[in-house]
């Protein structure tokens, strides 16, 4: 391997890593707006919402992100939309993540005891302050591991940005190795940009559960 | 003490699809007045502590009360991501708006009065089942209800730290709280009660004061109940 040819490609890696992170969690966030919100009607399972949200979570679920990507890139312009590119990466991931995360909160939310709905509703509180303030924090601690693996497979999932012409790291790559043949520098700084956006992620994912979990259930040596 | 009429509960019935749980159950609290509930398992008084609060749809009848009411439950309810200070003052903050200050403030006089205080900042795994049930008592009572309802809060309790909770429920009913409480203990239901209900198959049999009900019970079935805790007390010693 030139470490020459490495360092001289660095920069522009840079560059292409910056813009997929960009992509990537405004995805990621836009996922758990949607996930919250689509747990939020399930749970209380609002009429007509629910359905809605039940056909949403089973067609993102089911179908590629590819496939979704190009059906907004592609698709929305024909019916009079147009729409750049990030936008499109983001909204997209955006909304394949809020269907993954939708069934990861539910999941965390069904674990809660409905006790805990009880006893903030003889409190006087309303549906959204108990949803809010009571349920949802003890649904995520349950869910970390659930949200944290959703996250990673979202920022992965960038990698198919290139299809749309978004210079995220792997368009860089496979655009690199067209042009100059450096493909083993090439995949060895793909594969180490990609560790480096995610590697933090599972570390944060890890000790936000340590915490988490802590408060609610102690260090689990201790029964009660 | 006033003879208001603080909670009203006219020919109540509730049914689950074609069970009847409580059938045209009908009596009513003053102010300042401790009514015990008791009867055999599955009579229905945990139900109709529910459908007093709302918790439970009732079928038929009417449920009026002067206010709010408070309740603490069996299990221990606490919300264990909070810590037990954040607990007591969830929902006066969300639900009454009131002042971080004043509500903190009255928490901790709570606290310190049930013997607390140095729990404040503690989470709720950390707590034994008597202490949590004590903050649960605290946590009802700062929303000020005009009405407690307490269902089985030591029934789930080891026997040792049954008594500090109950204490806490006496010193209640001294400071004239309303309270409707569900209980199997006989003898604090004698002690604390201004009067009695007995409950059996979704019905009143009784509702009388504690020396009547204790002392010589009316009916049949009230004597049957009453002697079902005489044999466990001598199956005990």
């Amino acid at each position: 391997m030139n470490t020459e040819v490495v360092n001289s490609y660095i920069p522009i890696y840079v560059k292409a890593f910056l813009l997929t992170l960009k992509i990537g969690w405004v995805g990621v966030v836009l996922a758990f707006i949607l996930g919250i919100a689509g747990a939020f009607v399930l749970y209380f399972k609002l009429p007509v919402l629910s359905a809605l949200t039940r056909a949403y979570v089973e067609l993102f679920r089911n179908t590629p992100l590819l496939v979704q990507l190009f059906f907004i890139y592609y698709g929305l312009p024909v019916l009079g939309f147009k729409i750049n590119a990030e936008v499109c990466g983001a909204v997209g991931l955006g909304l394949l993540g809020g269907s993954y995360m939708t069934e990861s909160i539910r999941s965390g939310l069904d674990a809660v005891p409905k006790i805990q709905t009880e006893s903030a509703v003889s409190l006087g509180m309303s549906r959204s302050q108990t949803f809010l303030s009571v349920i949802l924090p003890q649904a995520f601690s349950i869910s970390i591991p659930a949200l944290v693996a959703n996250v990673i497979f979202l920022l992965k999932e960038t990698s198919v940005f290139s299809a749309i012409s978004l210079m995220d790291l792997m368009f860089t790559a496979k655009d690199l190795i067209g042009l100059y043949y450096n493909t083993t520098e090439s995949l060895f700084l793909l594969v180490v940009f990609y560790i480096i956006m995610l590697l933090p992620v599972s570390f944060a994912g890890s000790m936000i559960e340590k915490k988490m979990r802590f408060k609610m259930f102690g260090d689990g040596k201790h029964g009660i | 003490m006033e003879e208001k009429e603080i909670l009203k509960v006219d020919h109540l019935t509730k049914k689950y699809e074609d069970l009847t749980v409580l059938e045209d159950i009908s009596f009513s609290l003053k102010k300042g007045e401790v009514v015990v509930v008791v009867g055999p398992s599955g009579c229905g008084k945990s139900t109709l502590l529910r459908c007093i609060n709302g918790l439970e749809e009732i079928q038929d009848g009417k449920v009026s009360i002067e206010g709010k009411t408070g309740m603490v439950f069996q299990s221990y309810d606490l919300f264990p991501h909070l810590s037990v200070l954040q607990n007591l003052m969830l929902a006066p903050l969300k639900v009454q708006k009131r002042k971080k200050e004043e509500v903190q403030k009255e928490a901790e006089q709570l606290l310190e009065r049930v013997g607390l205080l140095a729990k404040a900042k503690q989470y709720p795994r950390q707590l034994s089942g008597g202490q949590k049930q004590r903050v649960a008592i605290v946590r009802a009572l700062i929303m000020h209800p005009e009405v407690l309802l307490f269902d089985e809060v030591t029934a789930a309790l080891d026997p040792e730290m049954v008594r500090e909770v109950l204490d806490v429920i006496m010193d209640l009913a001294k400071q004239d709280k309303t309270m409707l409480i569900v209980t199997h203990e006989m003898a604090f239901a004698r002690a604390v009660a201004d009067r009695v209900i007995f409950l059996d198959g979704g019905s009143v049999i009784e509702d009388t004061d504690p020396e009547n009900f204790f002392g010589s019970p009316r009916t049949e079935r009230a004597k049957r109940f009453l002697r079902t805790f005489e044999f466990e007390s001598v199956n005990a010693s």
